[in-house]
């Protein structure tokens, strides 16, 4: 047995550009299938992070994935907005710590523009409890102050005092333009790899001031309020979109969450961010089970050249089989002789995939954190790979059973005098 | 002690076709040196198949070694085979990518009676095989070298030295100079014999060409004790 695998192993190298090929094919495929499922876990965990000790977000009643979609990640529009009363009732709860208003519905270039208070710069929490932090300026302080999240300053080429001005509605094109009021850059967020990173973020005040002379969307013709004398009006907010809210203790959540959706005032809702946020993946997921399932036939695929490469290779192979079957060997040691071929092979490819992986993960990981926000944690092996590379591993030795079955046939045929 | 002992041997390779040996009697004594006339279609390679065990005849009785092959499982017609025959064939008997040494150390690793058998002279495994190349004019040098840079006569001396180590009462040459020039024939078939004689083999040694019969104490003739051939030509 032992013997037997020596001799398997010096046969293979006896072949090594083949089979070298062959192993190649076989590590890149392994190394592809663990990225993909390495950056999927990363990007659910960073996704599950995109906000974090948040204990609920609350809206106008409407579904909780819709409801996350428009307040976490700015995605689509709020069928309908909180009062301002509301949100004041919710806040002067006893339970609640912090709460941080948000009005949503303008942009600057697609990048949309997230009305808030200063206290969003100190309880606004991402990833494991990490606060914001500014690489340039400091929060906004006045009326027309704006302060950029990473990607929108770094895409539209912003530094601190640049003046710009936003747009009424989503979107980037064909927008009516608040030309009348801009604002000036006073800070910059670091990145966060949430969509903080896209957000443009100004007080709420100041979302009151530009629709000042705005009503149904559009400007109200012949009225025209200057931006100097927008601070002369009251610019308490009538309205907010969401509302993330933290408590004083976590025991209180469903107490509090009972209280908001059962509000007779309005009708609202509210969600716990992390099982929303895990319903909302189920939805998004879809793409990356995709991308996995892709990467699983990739490895099929090389698996497959590699037993055509050993299938091949076992008709030149028959004069050696009869002479092992003449010193005694027998058609199982032809059978285990082929079949480990295929497997050691697939055994090395898996290793060799594992420290490419490791390896060009290691190197890309600072690139890809400073790109896409994306968190590679320097890892070898988790649980769930670990559970990929066993099912590599029972496909390869099925597979394997192929070329040391051929081989079996072929040994009791021929005998000792191969008909070549 | 009869070696081979075959009694109304019938084998045919599948139940359709018609015979291809039928062999009413054939006995080899212990230390005989056979020498095995067979032309090409003479069933030479199916009595060599059921000689080693690989085939099964469908009647008859066929004994090697007062052992019945027809009463064994595979499995212990392989392991008889392992322990008590050396095989030597027409050309390309040695495995590519193993070493000169590793090629005739090959017959010991799938039997340990031959392995024992083989430092029962007090020497090593490497030794025996290394005393048997030395006797079949194999220099030294030329033992590490991969067996594809020998020459095919230098090649058939290393098959020889795998076939005899270990010492197996059989040793089963299957035109083992059909690849060399006439000079080397005989030179090779003396060193053969030589061997064993030294190591009390006896030896079957099947040819298509019978001036290479010399030297034998015996020969037979295929054609002649297959009736399944005679009944050919009668049809």
């Amino acid at each position: 047995m032992k013997y037997l695998l020596a001799l398997a192993a010096r046969s293979a190298w006896n072949r090594k550009l083949t089979l070298g090929l062959t192993l190649m094919s076989i590590a890149l495929s392994v190394a592809l299938l663990l990225g993909v499922e390495r950056v999927r876990q990363d990007a659910q965990e960073s996704f599950a992070q995109s906000v974090s000790g948040t204990d609920l977000v609350v809206g106008a009643r409407t579904s909780p994935v819709q409801l996350m979609l428009y307040a976490v990640f700015h995605i689509g529009e709020a069928t309908n907005n909180i009062h301002w009363k509301t949100y004041q009732d919710l806040a002067a709860q006893p339970a609640v710590a912090w709460s941080i208003p948000i009005s949503l519905g303008d942009s600057h270039h697609g990048f949309p523009v997230l009305g808030t208070t200063p206290d969003y710069f100190e309880h606004f929490h991402y990833g494991e409890a990490q606060p914001l932090a500014f690489t340039q300026g400091q929060p906004f302080a006045g009326l027309f102050d704006a302060v950029l999240g990473a990607e929108a300053a770094e895409h539209l080429g912003y530094k601190l005092g640049d003046r710009i001005t936003l747009s009424h509605g989503m979107g980037d094109i064909g927008l009516a333009e608040h030309a009348d009021k801009p604002f000036t850059v006073v800070g910059i967020l670091a990145r966060t790899g949430t969509p903080v990173d896209r957000t443009v973020h100004v007080s709420l005040e100041a979302i009151e001031a530009i629709h000042l002379d705005w009503q149904g969307g559009a400007k109200i013709p012949g009225i025209t309020i200057p931006a100097e004398y927008a601070g002369k009006f009251n610019l308490t907010p009538r309205e907010v979109t969401a509302v993330l809210v933290g408590l004083k203790s976590r025991a209180a959540v469903f107490r509090m969450q009972r209280y908001v959706n059962d509000y007779s005032m309005e009708p609202l809702l509210a969600v716990l961010p992390g099982v929303a946020l895990d319903q909302l993946w189920q939805v998004v997921g879809v793409a990356e089970r995709a991308l996995l399932a892709v990467s699983g036939m990739v490895v099929a695929v090389g698996l497959c050249g590699l037993i055509a490469v050993i299938l091949a290779s076992l008709n030149e192979r028959r004069r050696e089989l009869a002479i092992l079957r003449s010193v005694g060997a027998r058609p199982r040691d032809v059978f285990l002789l082929l079949s480990a071929e295929g497997l050691f092979i697939t055994l090395c490819g898996t290793l060799l995939g594992m420290i490419l992986l490791t390896a060009s993960s290691a190197m890309l990981a600072p690139f890809i954190q400073s790109h896409y926000g994306l968190l590679i944690e320097p890892k070898f092996i988790s649980a769930d790979e670990l559970g990929l590379l066993g099912i590599v591993m029972g496909v390869s030795l099925l597979a394997s059973l192929a070329p040391g079955y051929g081989a079996y046939r072929l040994s009791l045929a021929d005998g000792l005098t191969p008909r070549i | 002690m009869s070696v081979v002992k075959i009694e109304n041997l019938l084998f045919r390779w599948s139940a359709q076709s018609r015979a291809c040996l039928d062999i009413p009697a054939l006995e080899v004594r212990a230390g005989e040196h056979i020498f095995l006339y067979g032309p090409s279609g003479s069933g030479k390679s199916t009595l060599l198949g059921l000689l080693g065990g690989v085939l099964v005849p469908e009647q008859g009785t066929l004994a090697l070694l007062d052992h019945q092959l027809t009463a064994m499982s595979s499995a212990a017609r392989d392991r008889l085979r392992a322990d008590h025959i050396g095989f030597l064939f027409q050309q390309f008997n040695l495995i590519p990518y193993l070493s000169v040494l590793d090629n005739v150390l090959l017959s010991c690793r799938f039997s340990s009676r031959r392995r024992e058998r083989a430092i029962a002279s007090g020497n090593t495994l490497h030794e025996e095989a290394q005393r048997l190349l030395d006797h079949l004019d194999i220099a030294a040098e030329l033992q590490h070298r991969p067996v594809t840079q020998l020459s095919v006569g230098q090649q058939q001396r290393v098959a020889a030295a795998r076939a005899l180590i270990g010492r197996p009462e059989i040793v089963i040459a299957d035109e083992p100079t059909s690849a060399l020039d006439a000079e080397r024939q005989t030179a090779f078939l003396d060193l053969l014999s030589r061997e064993c004689i030294t190591a009390g083999a006896t030896l079957l040694f099947v040819s298509h060409d019978r001036r290479l019969s010399a030297g034998f104490d015996r020969e037979i003739a295929l054609p002649a004790i297959n009736r399944a051939l005679t009944e050919k030509e009668a049809a």
